[in-house]
């Protein structure tokens, strides 16, 4: 993926990507919303906003159910959504590509359906250190009921995954290794993870490889062919799409080998009162009335982002970075985590200013109209690794300008004259 | 907007009241909050229906080290169905300024170690007690991701 190649060159208007945002226009009492936690859910543009208007205003009805005009053409929307997603990520098969409601509904998924099937006692499954909770707990909990071992790479001080230990590990367990879960990006540090390296590591002993792609897909071009993972999950709700969509990709042959997840409606052939036969691909996985308003909305999303360019988006959110490093590293006593650089990393920053708690300086943020997260952001272990329980973390997006992190240091200034002793 | 971090509140986060340990508390108790690692520790003494004497000791975000700070300033000294009955609108008076539900998790640790610290006092042969909530209001849920 082209989130640590070189340069691109293009660029995106971002005067007229802010006007395509209603909220933006917002204000906190008296300051304009400065909104630095896309990392956590991105805002969402008009088209958006008005698909899902449109759907329920229009021709709501349930999928693949429905002889009526109205619920066919749901049913062609949704579909067709499934194929704009699949363009999106470079799937070649729309089958391939299984609606669920965010990252974490498609980690458990493949947790619960492809590990009770395939994992075995002293089986080990490989997680990092940087991991979000929702790329651990459902490994945790699948391996507890298999009795398969929990191991995990180690990050670096600058935080990057340590390769090397990575090769001992595989060293140590050989082909008793049977997946590796990896974040794409970390949303705690911005690292960008080499996964192309970490999956093809992975491959040569056997193992599968899934890819928690909730902080990359949304930021840059990801193309799954090129990343040679076996799984990709990620949230529409962060690149522009509404809340209670998200997506796995699965390459067709292992999701066709795989025991399904919920049993319910729309996922079978054939039901009898003690046995079922199941639908084919993607309906295995999808029991139940989906979402498909989401769903939908969701793919006006990927249109919107294509037209903007995902090189594009790469390209503003990079100078941003390199923008955010230098103004950030300038206020003293700030700690900022994470690689140095903007080409390693994505527009995530995570700090720490003199001994303010990261609580108090997200409250004297707020009060300016600068909205950041402040606490573990779902990754205590990594937390641990670097002995935190909490850091601020401002993270920016296709819409974000040098002005609001110009914003975001005067009220980080503002903080420092507060707390001065 | 007015700023939660005025300077009495920052006074007493900087120069808190009755931080520190006893010798002989009647009672100790500390609490966490784990999602932002806040810490409360406190040493109460009671003698004759009062609380005689009491110190904090912690860490975490200025509004809840504040927050004891400011609540031990009141309350040492009272008589206990007073102290007991202190709850959390008493304590918001005390701050101030309007909190956040997210931030009132924060001040509210300190009345809570307060009271179960009370609790645990008079179960522990203290005079015949009213029944006592011990918990924090646990009511905004923090989430992060
Ligand atoms: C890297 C990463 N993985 C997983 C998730 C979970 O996503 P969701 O809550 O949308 O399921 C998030 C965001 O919260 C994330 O940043």
């Amino acid at each position: 993926m082209a989130l640590d190649t070189a340069a691109s060159t293009a660029t995106l208007d971002v005067v007229a990507v802010r006007a395509d945002f209603p909220i933006l226009g917002e204000t906190v009492g008296d300051k304009p919303l400065t909104y630095l936690d896309s990392a956590a859910s991105s805002q969402k543009p008009e088209a958006v906003i008005r698909a899902l208007d449109d759907y329920y205003r229009r021709y709501n009805a349930n999928v693949h159910r429905g002889i009526y005009q109205i619920s066919e053409r749901a049913t062609a929307a949704y579909e067709e959504a499934r194929h704009k997603v699949a363009r999106f990520i470079g799937a070649a098969d729309n089958r391939e590509v299984i609606f669920t409601r965010g990252t974490t509904e498609s980690i458990n998924l493949v947790a619960y359906a492809w590990g009770r099937a395939n994992v075995r006692q002293g089986d080990v499954i490989i997680v990092t250190e940087m991991e979000h909770h929702s790329n651990l707990v459902p490994w945790q909990i699948m391996a507890q009921e298999r009795g398969a071992l929990i191991e995990a790479i180690p990050v670096t001080d600058e935080g990057r995954l340590d390769l090397e230990a990575y090769d001992r590990l595989l060293a140590r367990h050989g082909g008793r290794v049977k997946l590796v879960a990896v974040t794409h990006v970390s949303n705690t540090l911005g690292t960008v993870n080499p996964v192309r390296e970490v999956a093809d590591r992975a491959r040569a002993v056997g193992a599968l490889t899934l890819v928690d792609g909730a902080q990359s897909v949304p930021h840059g071009p990801v193309n799954v062919g090129d990343l040679g993972c076996d799984f990709l999950a990620f949230s529409g709700h962060k690149m522009l799409g509404p809340m209670g969509i998200g997506v796995l990709w699965g390459k067709r042959a292992i999701l066709e080998a795989m025991p399904p997840f919920n049993g319910g409606g729309s996922m079978i052939k054939r039901v009898a009162l003690k046995e079922s036969t199941y639908a084919d691909l993607p309906n295995k996985f999808e029991a139940g009335t989906p979402s498909t308003g989401d769903a939908i909305a969701l793919g006006v999303a990927t249109d919107y982002l294509t037209a903007l360019g995902m090189e594009a988006v790469r390209a503003h959110e990079r100078d941003l970075t390199a923008y955010a490093l230098d103004r950030l590293r300038a206020i003293g006593g700030l700690t900022l985590y994470g690689p140095p650089t903007a080409e390693e990393r994505t527009g995530v920053f995570s700090f720490t200013l003199d001994d303010i708690h990261p609580h108090d300086l997200a409250s004297i943020l707020d009060e300016d109209g600068v909205c950041v997260r402040a606490g573990h952001h779902c990754t205590q272990p990594l937390m641990d690794r670097f002995g935190l329980t909490a850091t601020a973390r401002a993270s920016v997006y296709v819409y974000n300008t040098p002005e609001e992190i110009d914003r975001l240091a005067a009220a980080l200034e503002r903080a420092k004259a507060i707390f001065a002793f | 907007m007015d700023s939660f971090y005025r300077e009495n509140i920052m006074d007493h986060y900087r120069n808190p009241r009755h931080r520190g340990r006893l010798d002989a508390p009647t009672v100790s108790h500390e609490e966490l909050n784990p999602l932002c690692g806040d810490m409360i520790h406190m040493d109460l003494v009671i003698a004759d229906g009062r609380l005689a004497d009491a110190r904090f000791d912690g860490h975490g975000c200025a509004i809840s080290q504040a927050a004891a700070s400011l609540l031990l300033e009141d309350v040492v000294g009272k008589g206990l169905a007073e102290v007991r009955a202190y709850d959390r609108d008493d304590l918001f008076e005390l701050l101030g300024v309007p909190l956040s539900p997210a931030r009132m998790k924060c001040a509210l640790l300190s009345l809570g170690v307060l009271r179960a610290g009370l609790h645990a006092a008079t179960d522990n042969g203290g005079s015949a007690a009213t029944p006592v909530v011990a918990a924090t209001a646990d009511r905004a849920g923090s989430r992060s991701g």
